[in-house]
């Protein structure tokens, strides 16, 4: 990591600075302007996403370490949202529906 | 038997093979991992639970006009900024750039405890206007529980973090840490920040 001089090698940090400040504030306006709600909860989740890979990718390096290490990291987080989505989904709507 | 060296000299070559790390980070880096994906889990089910009591009620209060979007926005922003600048006091750290390291160290510091001081502020608010941990003037009672829990255990991660960092800092300054040491206090507040990216989302946005 010794490329460059010092000031270029914290050039990357603000760059994803800057992005997840741009992403924030659009978070922010999707809310502002009233989106229609379908639509509202599919960009901020993307959004989301997208703000988490920055942070895990630059500011937490992960991008720079060996494969393994990120495989051992995402692949939990994988099959986490998968049972979530797949069994409590189904169960808080049949809730809502028998309400 | 020639056979079986050849296939012991491929096993160890291997990654998992033995005598080498296979992750090719040392153990307290690993370890640090290993413990933000089970706090990952921590923080999934909080948030799943809210997802379930959210969606199977089919109704819940309008954030907007609860919550002050623009402070919870400021907040944010001032989590975001003190990741950037714990990015720096890492990548300081690893190439030697001394005098770099305690000023950003510091400059994290205070964004986490600027961030404290506007969810304080917040809580004051949202207690004033007489949201409990089980009950608020908004009809929903799972509204201010789910709000509580998982901000309140957010909080209590940026705490420890401030302590965190301030403990990595003096010990820093005494030379009695390596850079991997900063980098793992980096993994945790970074991880804090990531945690926040999804409450701010779901709690206040969504």
């Amino acid at each position: 990591m010794a490329e460059g001089t010092h000031q270029d090698g914290y050039r990357i940090y603000g760059v994803v600075w800057f992005w997840l400040l741009v992403i924030t504030l659009l978070e922010l306006g999707a809310v502002l302007v009233h989106l229609p709600h379908t639509l509202l909860v599919i960009s901020l989740l993307t959004m989301a996403l997208m703000k988490a890979g920055l942070i895990i990718a630059y500011f937490m390096h992960l991008r720079y370490e060996k494969l393994s290490l990120a495989y051992a990291v995402v692949t939990p987080m994988f099959f986490l949202a998968i049972v979530l989505f797949a069994f409590l989904g189904p169960d808080a709507l049949s809730v809502l529906h028998r309400r | 038997m020639a056979h079986d060296a050849i296939d012991q000299e491929q096993v160890l070559a291997s990654d998992w093979g033995g005598g080498r790390s296979p992750f090719d980070v040392g153990w307290p880096k690993l370890m640090m991992w290993l413990f933000l994906v089970s706090d990952t889990l921590t923080f999934a089910g909080l948030l799943a639970g809210y997802g379930v009591v959210r969606i199977s009620l089919g109704r819940w209060p309008v954030r907007a006009e609860i919550f002050n979007l623009y402070l919870v926005g400021a907040m944010t922003f001032i989590l975001i900024c003190s990741s950037a600048t714990m990015a720096v006091a890492v990548s300081a750290a690893k190439r030697g750039d001394d005098r770099r390291v305690i000023p950003y160290l510091l400059l994290t510091v205070l964004g986490g405890l600027l961030f404290l001081l506007g969810q304080a502020y917040e809580w004051t608010h949202f207690i004033g206007e007489g949201a409990r941990l089980f009950g608020n003037p908004w009809g929903i009672p799972q509204f201010s529980a789910t709000f509580f829990i998982t901000t309140g255990f957010h909080g209590g991660h940026v705490s420890v973090g401030v302590l965190y960092l301030l403990a990595t800092a003096l010990r820093w300054s005494r030379r009695s840490i390596q850079p991997e040491s900063v980098e793992i206090a980096g993994l945790y507040w970074h991880f804090v920040d990531l945690v926040w990216v999804f409450i701010f989302t779901l709690l206040y946005l969504i």
